[in-house]
């Protein structure tokens, strides 16, 4: 909360020194007028009574009390800060993967989510990789870009990538005793339509750029010889 | 075998250690056994030990200690820059700085290039022993 903008408040009593004033106590309750409010209220100063509080309820005593003190957790404000994201990537700079089972991938980056991973997409008829979050710790930006300005991403964020919470169904007795029978999970239809509506603008600015398609769609490693540290990526 | 190239006023050396690598410079003077005074268009004067210079095959046509404005014009006359480009020494050294500029994608162009290279050869190969087999 800003306070508000105006005058500085100017004492009545200028100093003189640090801590002593020009004028007395006395003429200082002359000089701010205090004793015309006191003759307006009757000889006193105007009082406000704190308001009576609405009575609590009347509350039976627990028949439990703990016998430890319970600690109270501490009060954590901390808000996190944004992710910064890295000068070599913008979006439509090519990726290259460094971990999990996509590793080696070069993909292409799309934007920034909100909590700091980076959305990516293959796309997932070049090389298999999916609509998929990235940190950027696991990543290489490389010079090369993409232009996606014909890409839509504005649907995306956190939430749509989000686990869908699978709901326990009761077990009768008779279906414990079942070997249970595994629903083969597929993806769901609407997410194979993202992944086409995201990609099919981003295959054909891939395929203007000759080689570029091929690029994507080779896994990087290093060779012999090859200095990660000195390489330009 | 006698030496090609010897320390002496006028040569051409390229250095190969500190602050000044890659840079040609030229030998001006020789101050004693182990160090030389050497000068460039583009730096200031200076001694360097012999270990940090690598001899080159150019050789110019100056006094001791020229002026910077004779130096440059002997470098010109003798065509330093042009002669140590057209040498194979100074080819692969600019072959090696424009390898190391190459980003990732460079890389796989030229991947794909050297692949094409190797079929069209494989192919004159094939052609030119068909027709000894023949």
């Amino acid at each position: 909360m800003a306070p508000k903008q105006g005058k500085p408040r100017v004492s009545r009593n200028p100093e003189l020194i640090r801590g002593i004033g020009k004028f007395s106590r006395s003429k200082m309750y002359h000089k701010r007028g205090l004793w015309a409010i006191k003759a307006k209220n009757g000889g006193v100063f105007p009082r406000h009574d704190p308001k009576p509080k609405a009575a609590a309820p009347a509350e039976k005593p627990p028949k439990f009390y703990p016998a430890d003190d319970v600690k109270k957790p501490l009060v954590n404000k901390r808000k996190p800060k944004p992710t910064k994201l890295r000068a070599s990537i913008t979006p439509g700079t090519v990726l290259i993967i460094l971990a999990g089972r996509f590793k080696g991938k070069r993909v292409v980056f799309l934007k920034q989510l909100p909590s700091g991973l980076l959305l990516v997409s293959g796309p997932f008829k070049i090389n298999g990789v999916p609509l998929r979050r990235v940190n950027q710790t696991y990543v290489i930006g490389t010079s090369t870009k993409v232009d996606i300005s014909g890409v839509n991403v504005d649907k995306f964020d956190d939430k749509y990538f989000a686990k869908e919470v699978e709901r326990k169904k009761k077990k009768g007795e008779n279906e414990f005793f079942e070997s249970e029978k595994e629903e083969k999970k597929s993806l769901p239809q609407e997410k194979k339509d993202d992944q086409k509506s995201v990609d099919t603008p981003l295959i054909k600015a891939i395929e203007a750029v000759p080689d570029l398609k091929a690029y994507l769609g080779a896994r990087f490693s290093l060779r012999a010889g090859m200095k990660p540290h000195e390489l330009v990526f | 075998m006698p030496f090609k190239r010897y320390v002496e006023i006028g040569r051409v050396a390229l250095v190969n250690y500190g602050k000044d690598y890659g840079k040609l410079v030229v030998i001006v003077d020789v101050l004693d056994q182990n160090r030389a005074l050497v000068d460039a268009p583009d730096m200031v004067r200076s001694q360097m030990n012999f270990k940090r210079l690598s001899l080159t095959d150019i050789k110019i046509d100056i006094n001791r200690v020229p002026r910077k404005k004779s130096l440059i014009e002997a470098m010109e006359k003798a065509d330093v820059n042009n002669k140590w480009e057209n040498s194979s020494w100074g080819r692969k050294l600019i072959v090696q700085k424009r390898r190391a500029a190459l980003n990732d994608f460079d890389r796989f162009k030229l991947m794909l290039a050297k692949i094409k290279k190797g079929g069209l050869v494989r192919q004159e190969l094939a052609k030119l022993k068909k027709e000894n087999a023949a």
